[in-house]
């Protein structure tokens, strides 16, 4: 465990520290961290290995799906889709097999199995790293406790709901919306009072009002879509390594590190489910959102 | 929490991942569910269809079978009848045959009887004559009875 690392012993520190580190590499000839040029390579090798593993298992059943009597892994998979596509049509009324429902079944299928690599034991990981990579290879296995992830899924979700928004209403009428509403727009008869008069003279301050309201959404939602489950995964690898800890510190701790580690690691199933859950439905949320104008 | 190329990077791989789905697994699957859900639905149908006519059939043939009894009884009791019919016509037959035997037979006696009343009478005459031959021859001259007996033989 966290001995097989230690020729001298580690601080709780420098153990936290060795696992909340990631395999980062620089792109630009050396490996150097070169700021933003900078690549956490165990993020992606394991999200785009888990991606390609559990779509591709599921393109395998259902390029040979057949209508009639369907195996077990055709079940399995009908299942998955039909609770995917049970929350896309509650919340969505378009044309959802376009785009909208698979989207979410990819959404869903991927951050549940990056969130299920918490599962691993954190210490076996690190192990088989420097197993592999020579003595202090960092190797974080969750991807989505990466906030690099957490955003660039939740930007892509942004960046397609502002594509949907104008792709349903015209770029004059996102525009017009984000001027407009929620608050509404004056209107700009000739007034007949001098309250209307006072009224037509602050309306800019109405469009104002709508367009901060619009921006302030527009930046919370990414924010709120991408932290949530970047926090829960955090927050859950970081209770395993306490845990962990707790278990290197004597034989006593290592039993209710056991005890402590299984309970958590069950917990943890509802949470790496649930945060799958709630990132696809506020992905299915926002871009049905994005259809539909005020 | 320092944001570099990771995130571009997943972006990409998060985009190739949708379009994979929205291309290859998504519509085979639904494709699969629409197809078994249609047939699922026929299948009910007809069943139901089925059903219907099964019970469009039934009452059919409830209702010749209950035809085909009202039938039979009326064959019967026409049969029934025509016995009793012909019973009763070869019963008057069998009278009617019976009386003209017997009224032939009737005939005949009389026939005979009257003949046989013509033979005596005829031989009654004879008998009479002998008779009183026999009786005259004793007691009475010829001469003068002969007159008084060829008058009675003219009566008889």
């Amino acid at each position: 465990m966290a001995t097989e690392h230690a020729e001298k012993a580690l601080t709780p520190t420098e153990y936290i520290q060795h696992h909340l580190t990631f395999n980062a590499q620089g792109i630009k000839g050396n490996t150097d961290l070169q700021g933003f040029w900078t690549l956490h390579v165990d993020t992606f090798i394991t999200s785009v290995v888990l991606g390609l593993v559990v779509m591709l298992l599921i393109w395998s059943v259902a390029r040979k799906a057949q209508s009639g009597v369907p195996s077990k892994a055709q079940a399995f998979v009908e299942l998955v889709f039909g609770f995917i596509d049970d929350q896309v049509k509650n919340i969505f009324h378009g044309n959802r097999h376009a785009f909208i429902a698979p989207a979410a079944l990819t959404v869903f299928m991927w951050v549940l199995v990056m969130n299920a690599m918490d599962f691993l034991p954190v210490d076996w990981v690190a192990g088989a790293a420097s197993l592999i990579g020579g003595p202090h290879t960092n190797w974080r296995p969750v991807p989505t406790s990466d906030v690099n992830t957490t955003f660039a899924l939740a930007l892509s979700v942004w960046i397609l709901m502002i594509f949907f928004a104008i792709k349903v209403k015209g770029l004059g009428g996102w525009i017009h919306e984000i001027f407009c509403s929620p608050f509404g727009s004056p209107s700009f008869k000739a007034p007949k009072s001098i309250g209307g008069a006072i009224g037509l003279l602050a309306s800019p301050l109405l469009f104002l009002a709508n367009f901060a309201f619009n921006m302030i959404e527009y930046v919370s939602k990414p924010l709120s879509h991408s932290l949530r489950l970047f926090g829960n995964m955090y927050a859950g690898e970081v209770i395993f390594m306490l845990i962990g800890m707790l278990a290197a510190s004597s034989i006593v701790g290592a039993a209710a590190g056991a005890i402590m580690g299984a309970g958590w690691a069950i917990f943890h199933i509802l949470i790496v489910a649930l945060q799958a859950f709630i990132f696809m439905m506020m992905t299915v949320v926002y871009l049905s959102m994005a259809h539909e104008s005020h | 929490m320092n944001i570099n190329l990771t995130l571009i990077a997943q972006a990409v791989a998060f985009a190739i991942l949708i379009w994979f789905t929205v291309k290859y697994v998504w519509p085979p699957l639904l494709n699969a569910i629409e197809t078994r859900q249609k047939e699922i639905a026929d299948g009910l149908a007809a069943a139901s269809e089925g059903r219907s006519a099964l019970e469009v059939a039934a009452k059919t043939s409830e209702i010749t079978l209950n035809e085909a009894k009202q039938k039979a009884s009326e064959i019967i009791g026409q049969a029934e009848k025509r016995a009793t019919q012909i019973v009763d016509e070869a019963k008057d037959n069998a009278k009617e045959e019976g009386e003209r035997i017997l009224a032939g037979a009737k005939a005949e006696i009389d026939q005979e009887l009257n003949r046989a009343k013509e033979g005596l009478r005829a031989q009654v005459s004879s008998l009479a004559v002998a008779g009183a031959e026999k009786i005259l021859r004793k007691e009475i001259d010829a001469k003068a009875h002969s007159d008084m007996l060829s008058k009675l033989a003219a009566e008889l």
